[in-house]
């Protein structure tokens, strides 16, 4: 059998420097907030690197907090068929009818 | 006129029923000719009502052709097409005839004059669409499709009681700007909103479309939903109460996209979320966010195909979809991968690329018209979408750590479907005229602006950034085989408890009533067989002597009452 070739992200270097490049692309679009005059329809957009922080921030918040809404959302995968089967069970088993009493 | 000025839905109905007495080339043929057909049909059709007639008393429009509607027809043509090209391999009658009926519900839906014939295209859809989702044969999507077929017969029940009462209050029945006035505005205002995935009201759509079969999604995901927004459109343009339910549904869905492991379930999500963005901007309702709204419509049908087409391939080349199976699929499905990167930038809403150019139309409106929490919170949710659906999905499915899967590319019309989704991403990203002139309204809008490019562009790489640096902190929540509780949970979980509880009680107590009437019963025999059972003393045989004794005992007794 032959060994696969190896593939562009089985390298690290080419992992190493596609996260660089983002570094790179982050810290001259920051840059450009200094050379591009943005027009401002909110005073909240005045403030420096607004978008930036912004998009920063508003993630790592969304990731921390969905993780910790796993803490009382998660369920195990068959945590609906389990019953539904069961209740299809009780049905068949019963025959539909539970007119027993007298 | 003839043969133009045809209302698109028969073109797509006879096609369905052909569909299921032909086989092989022949219904390929006939399958992706009669969209193409349908189209021209609709080109040649000038603005107007065609196929007016009365029923009982009522005036019903068939067919009415306006800037809205031919934007929503355009659009579910390009759709079909689009997913008929995608599910050419399939061989299955029942799944590509409902399909072809569901496409053509979807049009009659959005050309119906009349809230009357809107009302039947609207149970259509659901009864066309249900055979997609049962399309699977398991008992899963069987139980799934009857979830997802009561709640769309219940959406379509409001909408008839809300006509109903429409019908004493206003002249004709023809659908105009309803708004939310009286019981019968909010019946079919929540008709709508339960096909358009208001909170609350939204799993059936994360219920439903990822039980699906890889094809069946891709028809699920154009149609419905478009449809609750062109209607929402129509009779609710600007209603307040919509700014706020939209930007709900642009914001919570992406919280539970972020921990679940399903990839066509975190799409689903997403479409929830885009469907905030469409909400907002109907209920804005200025020239510039309805234009925002119907276009985003536009461009989401499209890159969200895109999306389930790119993850229908690799379900249905791997035969897994969950986050925690897969990864490292670039390797062996190079072609797919970039086709679901166009579709995720797309979504993302990056400069270039489809969703810019429609998104920001929204989120200018919402800034512009006063709105600047619901406009920080797009904001947020345009970032979560990035997070989500930009990288989540191709980075679970195609890179992260290698699952060991080797597979090959998915067969030439899938991608070949996917390719042309692609390119009309790209190149309504690129010449946004194209769908601009299309819009209901002329608004002389310019996306591509400095300021705008500049910060949609931070906003997203920060995002990327924030993505890789919890990865790399090892922060980021691992893909979990697991079940995420959501409104769904009262009616799967908290309705049958309580049901069951309650029929415990009522068997109980039944049992109970049952036994103590039984006992009763036996008592009274008990007691009657005792007077006058054999040895009883009703039943005793007296002597005639004692007899005549009573009976002169009884005459004395008249006799001296008489006497005073």
């Amino acid at each position: 059998m032959n060994p696969e070739k190896p593939h562009f992200f089985d390298k690290p270097a080419n992992v190493r420097f596609v996260i660089r490049a983002l570094f790179a692309c982050c810290v001259l679009l920051l840059a450009l907030d200094f050379v591009i005059h943005r027009h401002v329809y909110h005073s909240w957009e005045n403030l420096w690197g607004f978008y930036a922080l912004y998009g920063f921030v508003g993630c790592v918040l969304l990731v921390l907090v969905a993780k910790w809404m796993r803490t009382f959302l998660m369920r195990d995968e068959n945590y609906y068929l389990r019953r539904e089967q069961a209740a299809d069970r009780d049905e068949q088993q019963s025959g539909g009818h539970t007119d027993d009493a007298l | 006129m003839m043969p133009f000025e045809l209302p698109p839905f028969l073109f797509f109905y006879l096609a369905g029923a052909l569909v299921l007495f032909t086989s092989g080339t022949p219904r390929a043929v006939l399958m992706l000719l009669i969209p193409v057909v349908s189209a021209v049909n609709l080109w040649l059709t000038p603005e107007g009502s065609y196929g007016q007639l009365a029923f009982l008393d009522l005036q019903l429009t068939l067919h009415k052709v306006d800037r809205l509607s031919i934007l929503f027809g355009y659009l579910f043509h390009i759709a079909a097409l689009i997913a008929i090209i995608y599910s050419l391999h399939v061989r299955d009658r029942m799944q590509q005839g409902a399909a072809m009926f569901y496409a053509g519900s979807a049009l009659g839906a959005v050309f119906a004059g009349d809230l009357l014939t809107l009302f039947v295209f609207w149970e259509l859809l659901a009864l066309t669409s249900v055979f997609l989702v049962w399309a699977r044969r398991s008992e899963r999507s069987y139980r799934v499709g009857m979830r997802y077929l009561i709640i769309q017969v219940l959406s379509g029940l409001l909408l008839l009681g809300g006509i109903i009462l429409y019908s004493r209050e206003a002249d004709s029945l023809s659908f105009v700007e309803i708004g939310l006035h009286g019981v019968y505005g909010w019946l079919i205002f929540l008709a709508f909103g339960i096909k358009c995935a208001f909170p609350f009201f939204h799993n059936w759509l994360t219920d439903a479309y990822p039980e699906s079969t890889p094809t069946g999604t891709v028809f699920l995901s154009a149609f419905t939903t478009k449809v609750a927004v062109y209607a929402l459109a129509r009779g609710y343009p600007g209603t307040e109460l919509l700014v706020y339910i939209g930007a709900a549904m642009t914001c919570f869905p992406i919280f539970y996209a972020v921990i679940e492991n399903d990839l066509r379930r975190v799409l689903a999500y997403s479409l929830i979320n885009q469907l905030g963005f469409m909400v907002v901007g109907v209920g804005i309702g200025t020239a510039l966010s309805i234009n925002g709204a119907v276009a985003h419509a536009f461009t989401d049908v499209i890159f969200k195909g895109l999306l389930f087409m790119s993850m229908g391939a690799v379900l249905h080349m791997t035969g897994r979809i969950n986050g925690s199976e897969l990864g490292g699929l670039y390797k062996s499905m190079p072609k797919t991968t970039v086709l679901c990167i166009i579709g995720a930038a797309s979504i993302s809403a990056f400069p270039l690329f489809s969703g810019f150019v429609s998104k920001s139309m929204v989120m200018s409106a919402a800034i512009e018209n006063d709105y600047p929490w619901i406009w920080l919170m797009l904001l947020f949710a345009s970032a979560g979408v990035f997070h989500h659906a930009g990288i989540k999905i191709p980075y679970f499915a195609f890179f992260a750590h290698d699952a060991g899967i080797r597979t090959s590319e998915p067969p030439v019309n899938m991608l070949l479907a996917m390719t042309i989704a692609a390119a009309l991403c790209v190149t309504i990203g690129i010449f946004p005229e194209v769908l601009y002139q299309l819009l209901p309204y002329d608004t002389g809008y310019n996306p591509y602006d400095a300021t705008h490019v500049l910060a949609q562009t931070q906003l997203l790489f920060f995002s990327a950034l924030a993505f890789v640096w919890l990865n790399l902190r090892h922060m980021y929540p691992p893909e979990l085989p697991s079940v995420n509780l959501d409104a769904e949970w009262c009616y799967r979980r908290l309705a049958p408890s309580v049901l069951q509880r309650i029929t415990g009680v009522v068997v109980a107590a039944n049992t109970a009533l049952r036994t103590s009437a039984a006992k009763l019963v036996a008592w009274v025999l008990a007691y009657i067989s005792r007077h006058h059972g054999p040895d009883g003393l009703l039943a005793r045989t007296w002597p005639t002597g004692s007899v005549v004794t009573w009976v002169v005992v009884l005459l004395a007794v008249y006799l001296s009452l008489s006497l005073f």
